[in-house]
């Protein structure tokens, strides 16, 4: 399979309280970042085969101006080689898409806008420390139709603190009601170096209950599958098979992909890399003709195992059967699982059920 | 010999012995003040973690007192704990005298008073020596009355001072030479020479600690262990400094250390006499005692490939460690293992920490129990230390399990509740003695099984520290005992079965029900968790399944880091034990047997 290219564009409007990835709230370090981008690309250049996806993820792309997001987009297809159907995503925020904006991002050869809408409540979205309101997400997608963009995906954020199921479902339909082509349901995580994480360890805010969880997950589950959506991964869904989001399905997939910009990864099908989390140091670095790189991993045969069950357990693609050893306590576990309900066994590949997918991080212990 | 002081320091818990030991180890300068580390006599990171101490350790303390006049002082640090009783005695016998250390704070509790007791049995000098006077709470005008009234004591006599800073210690020093007897015996008779110790150098073999009572030892004499007779012809001689010091000869009244080509720990016997092969002492010293297990319990590697590995540390272990007995043992449940026996629970579970800690073992630990004996049906009569092997049940005639005679001392206002205690652990004609005014000792028969079932922990808890307990074995008792059986899902996991008696197998099952409940993780699958005799459930307990756990995002960022996760917890299942589908982790296996009182 062909491998993807990913270019992290670490910048925000504002810092959102539960977000993890490396950006700053500034547009200052823009020229920086992008000299270093440039220089980077010519770093790989021929290095990987003719790539079939590229995602511009962050932060916020769309937070770059018109003229950065041009110039980058025309570097990148100046000096790497795509395929003419590549799957194009730009990740968008609400509130950057004006008239202008989206016009030319379809300018530009995207072909696929992922739009961080989280919520239509406007309770949520300002716990949620969003810069923008239901109704301009609103707005944001009916601009994106009406410049013919005919494959949106929708992100959305679930399993707030005292959050009600009927409130989640809402913010689901409404959704729906756009008939998006992908839709990605995150359950709410608290995690460390967040504003969020932070209020967790001080015991000021809880993780939604195990129950709770559950109930919101096998309920969107539910509804998007009756409405005809594929559920694909753990946290997407896609309205056809075409629509599942080739780029991140090269994550789970072990298909290389290569990222660009601080805090990035990297695979080539054996080794691994990630880019310093940092702005300063990922330019001064490739200004003195160093790869940008923090760390890097050569995968052993027994690692790229652990990985495929720990990846194949979120996927509707599963686990091929030979990355389970046939000894008999794996296979008494396996067996166990498919009377749980956890799994069905189909063609040499143990595929989770909803179920399953509940617990996709416990079943790869079974067989590691 | 006149420049000979033997002595020992004896102090309930945490009165600070460790650090007066320290103190007196550097004002006589043996150690250089940068080379020291506290709690210099504890060598293993188990008893400086503890604060116990495990093995008898000695050394010998040049001093020079006010007169100028030279001293060799030889400090013997005695175990700590109830199940070395036996270790404590010997090393009490090797000496002339003991400070009795007393927290200025805390005053006299019950491990003072037992050990006070001690040391009077040995007929030794005692000098009270109140630690800690530096405290803002220190009263030092009560802790004298203490050491009057409940040991009896000239306080007059005691010595202040605070280990801690330094203050007094030049006293204690004078005290020691000034109060304790030189020891006495003739240097030209048959050598006897008191083993207090002994342990086990890679490069020499078995160091035999000694305290000599009469003659003389030296290198190429032919020495014989009286109570087995085995002849060693002597390599070295020498006096414990903070290392080895050879020495030409050791004699009556000193205390170092014999090496003689011993192979392992074994070989020797704590208490035992050693004297001349070709000039023997016409009888041995007084108090000798084999000592033999009470508690056994089977070990079992958790990864059952580790087993060889398992064996070879069991085997390094048992070279410095001759209490410990171990054979060869299996299990449906856990495989290949050894069944091994104690001294009691403290004993097992320093065994198991060191194999764990400096053989890097992972090692589960099965039930302790003790050894029962039934009568059967064909008049035969066994004896039987594991639950796997309990007969026929239809075949047995009687039941019979080892009773000890407890002795406990407590503060008078605990009689209750230790009253309620040992009733409770099935303890029978209870007796009295006041040895003070507003102090008790209590004996009772008990049951050694209830006992060792945490019986040491409960009373601490209910004396709030002040019981002090010791016991000895007395006989085979009659009893109506029956096998406990724990399931997990349906699956009868046989390291886990206990003999119990009757009366106790439920609130046993209820218990180990709990327990596992608590130990045992959530898995993909509900677990139920059974108690039964025969195949009679009488206590059961449910683990629920895990409903949710998954991740919400996965991309390329975390994917390594989701790997990590995953390898350490592979790390981790090592250290489980798989019994059917049901992963068991080690903790769980020791947690039945604990109560919630310490938890």
């Amino acid at each position: 399979m062909s491998p993807g290219l990913y270019v992290h564009v670490p910048f925000c409007r504002s810092k959102c309280p539960y977000c993890a990835f490396y950006s700053v709230p500034s547009a200052a370090p823009v020229p920086i970042w992008f000299e270093g981008i440039q220089k980077e690309v010519l770093l790989y250049k021929g290095r990987f085969d003719r790539f079939d996806s590229l995602y511009l993820g962050g932060g916020t792309p769309t937070f770059l101006d018109n003229r950065t997001l041009s110039g980058l987009v025309d570097h990148l297809f100046t000096h790497f080689d795509f395929a003419a159907d590549t799957e194009f995503t730009i990740e968008a925020n609400p509130c950057d898409l004006s008239g202008e904006k989206v016009r030319l991002l379809k300018d530009l050869g995207c072909n696929r806008i992922n739009l961080g809408v989280q919520s239509f409540n406007e309770d949520t979205l300002s716990f949620l420390g969003r810069g923008h309101t239901g109704e301009e997400a609103r707005e944001a997608l009916t601009r994106l139709r009406s410049v013919g963009f005919d494959n949106v995906g929708v992100d959305l954020i679930y399993g707030l603190p005292g959050q009600a199921l009927e409130e989640w479902l809402e913010t689901l339909r409404c959704a729906l009601s756009f008939q998006p082509e992908h839709i990605s349901c995150y359950e709410l995580t608290l995690e460390k170096g967040t504003a969020f994480g932070t209020l967790r360890e001080k015991g000021n805010i809880r993780p939604m209950n195990e129950e709770d969880g559950r109930s919101c997950f096998l309920a969107a589950s539910r509804l998007l599958r009756g409405a005809g959506y594929i559920h694909y991964e753990v946290s997407n869904y896609a309205r056809t098979e075409a629509h599942c989001s080739r780029h991140n399905c090269k994550y789970w997939e072990h298909v290389p992909y290569l990222g660009l910009g601080p805090s990035a990864h990297s695979f080539d099908g054996k080794d691994r890399w990630w880019n310093v989390r940092s702005i300063r140091r990922y330019a001064g670095l490739l200004n003195t003709g160093l790869p940008p790189v923090e760390g890097r991993e050569t995968l052993t045969e027994e690692q790229m195992r652990l990985e495929s069950l720990a990846l194949g357990f979120r996927t509707r693609q599963g686990v091929d059967l030979r990355f389970i050893a046939p000894d008999a306590q794996s296979m008494a576990a396996l067996s166990r699982m498919e009377e749980a309900g956890l799994v069905n066994i189909l063609d040499g590949r143990v595929i989770p059920t909803e179920e399953g997918f509940l617990v996709a991080d416990q079943l790869p212990l079974y067989f590691s | 010999m006149d420049h000979i002081r033997n002595f020992s320091i004896i102090a309930h818990i945490d009165h600070g012995k460790s650090t007066l030991a320290d103190r007196l180890i550097q004002a006589t300068g043996l150690v250089e003040d940068r080379d020291f580390r506290d709690q210099i006599l504890d060598t293993m990171d188990i008893e400086r973690e503890r604060g116990i101490t495990i093995k008898s350790q000695a050394v010998t303390l040049p001093y020079v007192d006010k007169k100028g006049r030279s001293f060799e002082l030889n400090l013997i640090d005695t175990p700590g704990h109830v199940d070395f009783s036996y270790e404590v005695s010997r090393a009490l016998a090797s000496c002339e005298g003991v400070l009795l250390l007393v927290d200025a704070a805390q005053g006299v509790e019950a491990q003072t008073v037992a050990n006070a007791y001690a040391a009077m049995e040995h007929d030794l000098e005692i000098i009270p020596v109140i630690n800690k006077i530096d405290l803002p709470s220190a009263d030092i005008e009560r802790v004298k009355e203490e050491i009057e009234i409940d040991l009896g004591l000239d306080s007059d006599q005691a010595i202040l001072c605070s280990a801690k800073e330094g203050i007094g210690i030049e006293d204690v020093l004078e005290a020691i030479v000034k109060e304790i007897p030189p020891p006495s015996g003739a240097t030209d008779g048959p050598l006897q020479a008191l083993i207090f110790d002994a342990h086990y150098d890679p490069f020499r073999g078995t160091i035999v600690s000694c305290r000599l009572f009469a003659g003389t030892v030296r290198a190429g004499d032919r020495i014989r262990l009286m109570h087995n007779r085995a002849v060693y012809k002597v390599e070295e001689v020498g006096l414990f400094r903070l290392n080895r010091e050879p020495k030409k000869d050791l004699s009556a009244g000193e205390v170092g250390y014999i090496i003689s080509g011993i192979k392992t720990v074994s070989d020797v016997r704590i208490g035992d006499t050693i004297t001349l092969d070709n000039d023997p002492a016409p009888v041995p010293l007084p108090g000798f005692k084999e000592v033999k297990p009470v508690v056994f319990a089977s070990i079992y590697p958790v990864a059952s490939d580790d087993y060889r590995s398992l064996a070879d540390s069991l085997e390094k272990y048992k070279l410095n460690d001759a209490a410990l007995v171990f054979q060869k043992d299996s299990s449906a449940a856990l495989g290949l293992g050894f069944r091994c026996g104690f001294l009691g629970l403290l004993h097992l579970e320093i065994v198991q920490e060191r194999l764990e800690r400096e053989y890097d073992q992972s090692i589960i630990m099965t039930s302790p129990t003790v050894q029962y004996r039934f009568v059967l049906s064909n008049g035969e009569e066994v004896t039987v230390d594991n639950p796997v092997y309990y007969p026929d049940p239809t075949a047995i005639v009687k039941g019979m399990e080892p009773y000890i005679r407890a002795s406990i001392m407590i503060p008078e206002r605990y009689m209750g509740a230790v009253m309620d205690l040992c009733l409770e652990r099935r303890g029978v004609n209870a007796q009295f003695n006041y040895p003070t005014p507003g102090r008790i000792e209590i004996r009772f028969d008990m049951p050694l099984a209830d006992v060792i079932y945490d019986f040491y922990d409960s009373l601490k808890t209910v004396t709030q520290g002040y019981g002090s307990f010791d016991y000895e074995l007395l006989d085979y008792r009659e009893s109506d005992l029956v096998k406990l059986d724990i399931l997990l899902n349906g699956e009868r996991v046989d390291a886990l079965s206990q003999i119990v008696f009757r009366e106790s197998a439920r609130p046993r099952a209820l218990h180990a029900c709990e327990k596992l409940k608590e130990e045992i993780p959530r898995h993909m699958f509900k677990i139920a968790v059974q108690g039964a005799i025969g195949g009679m459930v009488i206590a059961r307990s449910t683990i629920s399944p895990f409903r949710k756990d998954v991740t919400a995002k996965c991309y390329g960022g975390d994917i390594t880091r989701k790997r990590k996760l995953l390898e350490k917890q592979k790390k981790g299942k090592k250290r489980m034990k798989m019994v059917g589908s049901v992963a068991i982790p080690q903790s769980a296996f020791v947690a039945v047997l604990k109560t919630d009182k310490d938890s």
